[in-house]
């Protein structure tokens, strides 16, 4: 066992430390809420925040990990929103179990802003440049437009859509309702999300993208990411793998959008957009790119914030830009980097350690 | 495959013969007929024809700007020839990408050394090792069989391949904090690792010491007699060249000047003239 610990890679220690932080907040959250201590601000804030998180670690894979800029990550997020919702309010009846429900709804969600991501990507990111940029801009203020523009409703005979028209032209049947209605967005959504489900939504993102990074393909996307000639010269298909980056990206914020939707119980299209995507951009920035504990901290840190700072009324943007600089120093510090490494040898009993010097190589 | 040179140990090198007896009568593992490149007004490359037997060492050499490295990125197709054809395998290469070439068997290493800086050593030739180990996204985020026993695969290949040059101990190390040397060493390595038939060298001593580079010599010609691979290597460095290699062509302009045996070459009175050309003009330094 101790042998074990010893030969677990910087990888390996990097993802125990990361899950371990997202256990700990979980567990002390929840300590807190039982005591009492958490006011109803605050705790109405746990779902976006877990939503936030997830947003945030998804766009580090296509930013940080692939290293392509993406300016419409928020687009992804509004696409999961639209389309799980749509899922979650048309399959009230079908899928009783509420958690049952929002999975489903989650995953379809994800689907959707998978699919999303696979057609945009197709082209672009054949092209090596800032081309991705543009396009995930352009992306995302076209994705507010039509879902502004459209009309979803449900009956018995199943989903009907309308473009540019009102939601009397959906022709449903009387006992039929609207769900997407314009530019009013979808009201009346029932509250299937909660901060455990957002918990394990975070654990299912770190899952997927710590694993994918310490695999073959997560391997391919990085050589991309640190030499692209040189990733080519070893048998690399460029286009393949950056695809699969981004989609994954993709797929993850529609789930982050399906869980964020599900919070409210009114949504519109006007939420997700280009301001939106540069907060999540501000996150993984500030959290450091590649660093997926950095994202998930500079995410909290950043939506608690601005609750939190409610009191100090006239400086609290400057405390918030303040916060914003010392985060930035903080994470992008190698001191700080190294930390979950020596964290995790300090945990280790002192003889183990040792040892290590003795025989470690 | 020649049974005749154990597999690990160092062979005497052969007679320098431009196709080697131990690959006399066996077709070349890479033709290249009448090959040219223009980069606008410039034809960079021009006619160039080219056979390596499957075994064997051979040099491309020619005074800086001659187009050796056009050369390797025509063989390895990131640059699409204007004219020409290359063999490569008995193969017709021509249509092909780089990822394909590579496949195909061909693998370099790069003048102004490109390794995957921020990574380990370890995952430096593990991305040298894509196309060896095989499993899918899915196995690998849901860390299925598959995962597990590529891995394990794919750590005893870094390490076999880490012993070539007895680098065993930088594993986990960082690429780009290596020194130069190691990362010459390291590019060839994970160049290695794609399982090639010919092996593209673009300056392999370039910024080594002398015991550096003599040891960089032995180690060409293990790897040669080892993995059965032919290998085309630049170099600037006459002791190497001349010392390593079975086979040399000469490049100047584009175009060849002169091909044959080390001391054929080293006697041609055309090759002698486009160096010292060289040397009034940059002051280009010729050993050997
Ligand atoms: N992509 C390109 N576009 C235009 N010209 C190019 C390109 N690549 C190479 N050249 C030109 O082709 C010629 C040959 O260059 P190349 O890099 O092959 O020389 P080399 O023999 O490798 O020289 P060195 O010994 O300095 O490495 C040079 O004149 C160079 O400027
Ligand atoms: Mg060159």
């Amino acid at each position: 066992m101790r042998n074990q610990m010893r030969k677990l890679q910087k990888p390996t220690r990097t993802a125990i430390f990361t899950y371990a932080l997202v256990i700990a907040a979980f567990v002390i959250v929840q300590i807190l809420v039982a005591g009492g201590n958490v006011n109803s601000t605050l705790a109405g804030q746990f779902v976006p925040i877990c939503a936030y998180v997830v947003m945030a670690i998804s766009l580090n894979l296509t930013v940080g990990i692939l290293g392509e800029l993406s300016l419409g990550h928020a687009g992804f997020m509004s696409v999961g929103a639209f389309s799980g919702v749509v899922a979650g309010m048309s399959l009230g009846g079908a899928i009783p179990s509420e958690p049952l429900r929002l999975t489903v709804s989650m995953i379809i969600g994800a689907a959707c802003a998978g699919v999303a991501g696979f057609l945009i990507g197709i082209p672009v990111l054949r092209l090596n440049g800032d081309y991705l940029a543009i396009v995930t801009l352009a992306f995302g203020e076209i994705i507010k437009n039509v879902i502004n523009c459209l009309t979803v409703g449900v009956d018995s005979g199943g989903l009907h859509f309308g473009f540019l028209s009102t939601a009397d032209a959906l022709n449903l049947e009387p006992s039929g309702t609207v769900i997407i209605n314009g530019p009013m967005g979808i009201s009346g959504i029932p509250k299937l999300a909660s901060f455990t489900a957002g918990f394990i939504l975070i654990l299912v993102t770190l899952f997927i993208v710590m694993n994918l990074v310490n695999s073959r393909s997560g391997r391919a996307i990085l050589a991309l990411r640190e030499n692209r000639i040189a990733a080519v010269s070893v048998g690399i298909f460029a286009t393949k793998y950056k695809l699969m980056a981004f989609v994954v990206s993709a797929a993850l914020a529609g789930a982050a959008g399906t869980l964020y939707a599900m919070n409210f119980s009114t949504i519109v299209a006007t939420k997700f957009g280009f301001n939106t995507s540069i907060l999540i951009l501000v996150f993984v920035v500030l959290g450091g790119l590649g660093n997926i504990a950095g994202s998930i901290i500079a995410a909290t840190l950043l939506t608690v914030l601005p609750e939190m700072l409610r009191g100090f009324s006239d400086f609290r943007m400057l405390i918030y830009a303040i916060v914003l600089i010392l985060v930035m120093l903080a994470t992008n510090s190698a001191r700080f980097r190294a930390l979950p490494g020596q964290l995790a040898s300090k945990l280790r009993p002192a003889r183990t350690s040792a040892k290590e010097g003795a025989t470690g190589e | 495959m020649n049974s005749d040179h154990p597999e690990t140990q160092l062979v005497p090198l052969p007679p320098l013969n431009f196709v080697p007896e131990r690959d006399a009568g066996q077709q070349p593992i890479l033709e290249v007929r009448n090959l040219g490149i223009d980069f606008g007004g410039l034809t960079a490359v021009d006619s160039l024809n080219l056979a390596i037997s499957p075994t064997e060492i051979s040099g491309l050499i020619g005074p800086n700007g001659a187009g050796k490295t056009t050369v390797f990125n025509l063989l390895t197709k990131v640059y699409q020839p204007t004219r020409g054809t290359i063999l490569f395998n008995g193969q017709d290469i021509i249509g092909m990408n780089t990822v394909r070439v590579n496949r195909a068997g061909i693998a370099r290493t790069f003048q102004n050394i490109r390794l995957f800086n921020n990574l380990t050593v370890e995952d430096n030739i593990k991305i040298g090792l894509h196309n060896q180990i095989k499993y899918g996204m899915f196995s690998g985020i849901l860390r299925l069989p598959d995962y597990w026993k590529q891995e394990k695969i794919a750590r005893e290949q870094v390490g076999e391949l880490l012993s070539i040059f007895n680098m065993g101990h930088l594993t986990q190390h960082i690429a780009g904090s290596l020194p130069y040397g190691a990362q010459r060493r390291l590019e060839i390595i994970r160049a290695l690792a794609t399982r090639p038939k010919l092996l593209l060298l673009d300056e392999p001593a370039a910024g080594m010491n002398p015991s550096e580079t003599a040891e960089l010599m032995e180690n060409i010609a293990k790897i040669r007699s080892t993995f059965q691979i032919a290998v085309l290597l630049i170099e600037h460095d006459m002791s190497l060249v001349m010392g390593i290699c079975e086979g040399i062509c000469v490049l100047n302009f584009g175009k060849v000047i002169a091909k044959g045996t080390p001391s054929a070459i080293q006697n041609n009175p055309e090759v002698v003239e486009a160096y010292l050309g060289r040397r009034k003009e940059g002051g280009h330094h010729v050993e050997g």
